[in-house]
């Protein structure tokens, strides 16, 4: 009954692979794309953190900072383009998104 | 030496049953309220493992900032969110396939394994002992890692930097205060004495010349 490495793994195992079929299922809309990177992220943090702790070194930890502070960027940055694009197109299709070159 | 797994099991379960909602839940709102119960979740994960502060970040950066911005723009949006889930079911035996696949490989984690016994020699900061999480972290990231903190520090500026640039607009139509036109109107710009004729008033040519 003991709770190992192996269950914290499975745990982010299953998050990543959340994150990646909520990328394939809402193509269209950009804003739950974002949210799936964002479980992708957790679930990274999750494995980072379960082997930190179970191996005994402060850095998984440190590394989990840096990735955290990353996802926070990323959000906020594609929020904004997502924002920008909203205003010049008036919708959200990520299928339109290549009409926007040149 | 049962309580930690049971909490494991509810952490765990709450946690992966709130991610698949967040991306199967038809109304985006249902799925940042799901977002932010994956992450309290994934925080109680992280007191079990014993790294409370990056718990508390967890809580701090993701409930407190990145949930309430997603929350921000779903609700400015004018978006119908209905038509955007055309193609939902379109996409869902390629989606479960390579999930599939993803968590077959991915779990294979659960059949035994070990761990090099070498590992142990390439660690290099181990966690202090009778020290507090946070403070075992501040030790080594104000010192050994004091370029990936700064790092850290500058994507968060580069970040705030670009939102604003991106999102900011100048509209004509609203009348903005600007300084140096304030700064160099003086009182010869800004008045004008004039004698007005009894029973005349001013003349339109002056008057116009008042307005501008």
């Amino acid at each position: 009954m003991t709770i190992g490495l192996g269950h914290y793994l499975s745990v982010g195992a299953m998050l990543f692979t959340l994150g990646i079929l909520g990328i394939f299922l809402n193509r269209k809309n950009i804003i739950v794309i974002l949210m799936s990177i964002e479980l992708i992220l957790l679930a990274v943090n999750i494995n980072l953190v379960a082997f930190s702790t179970f191996l005994g070194d402060i850095v998984g930890q440190v590394y989990a900072l840096i990735v955290l502070t990353v996802a926070a960027a990323e959000a906020a940055i594609g929020l904004a383009v997502l924002v920008v694009y909203y205003r010049s197109r008036g919708s959200i299709e990520v299928e339109d998104v290549n009409l926007m070159k040149g | 030496m049962i309580l930690p797994a049971l909490f494991f099991y509810l952490f765990a379960g709450v946690c992966v049953a709130s991610a698949a909602m967040v991306i199967v839940s038809r109304n985006p709102v249902h799925s940042v309220l799901f977002l932010i119960l994956a992450f309290v979740n994934a925080s109680g994960l992280f007191i079990l493992m014993g790294a409370e502060f990056l718990a508390m970040i967890l809580i701090v950066v993701y409930v407190g900032a990145v949930a309430v911005l997603f929350l921000f723009v779903i609700m400015m949006l004018d978006v119908d969110f209905t038509e955007l889930r055309e193609g939902f079911l379109e996409y869902m035996p390629l989606g479960l396939m390579i999930g599939g696949v993803f968590v077959i490989e991915l779990l294979l984690v659960m059949f035994p394994w070990i761990i090099n016994p070498g590992v142990a020699k390439s660690i290099t900061s181990a966690i202090p002992a009778n020290v507090s999480n946070t403070e075992a972290l501040g030790l080594v990231l104000y010192t050994k890692y004091i370029h990936y903190f700064q790092i850290a520090g500058m994507v968060l500026l580069v970040a705030m930097i670009g939102a604003i640039v991106l999102t900011l607009r100048h509209k004509v139509s609203v009348k903005r205060q600007d300084i140096n036109v304030q700064n160099a109107r003086t009182p010869e710009l800004a008045m004008h004495v004039r004698k007005v004729a009894s029973g005349q008033g001013l003349q339109d040519a002056d008057a116009a010349e008042w307005v501008q």
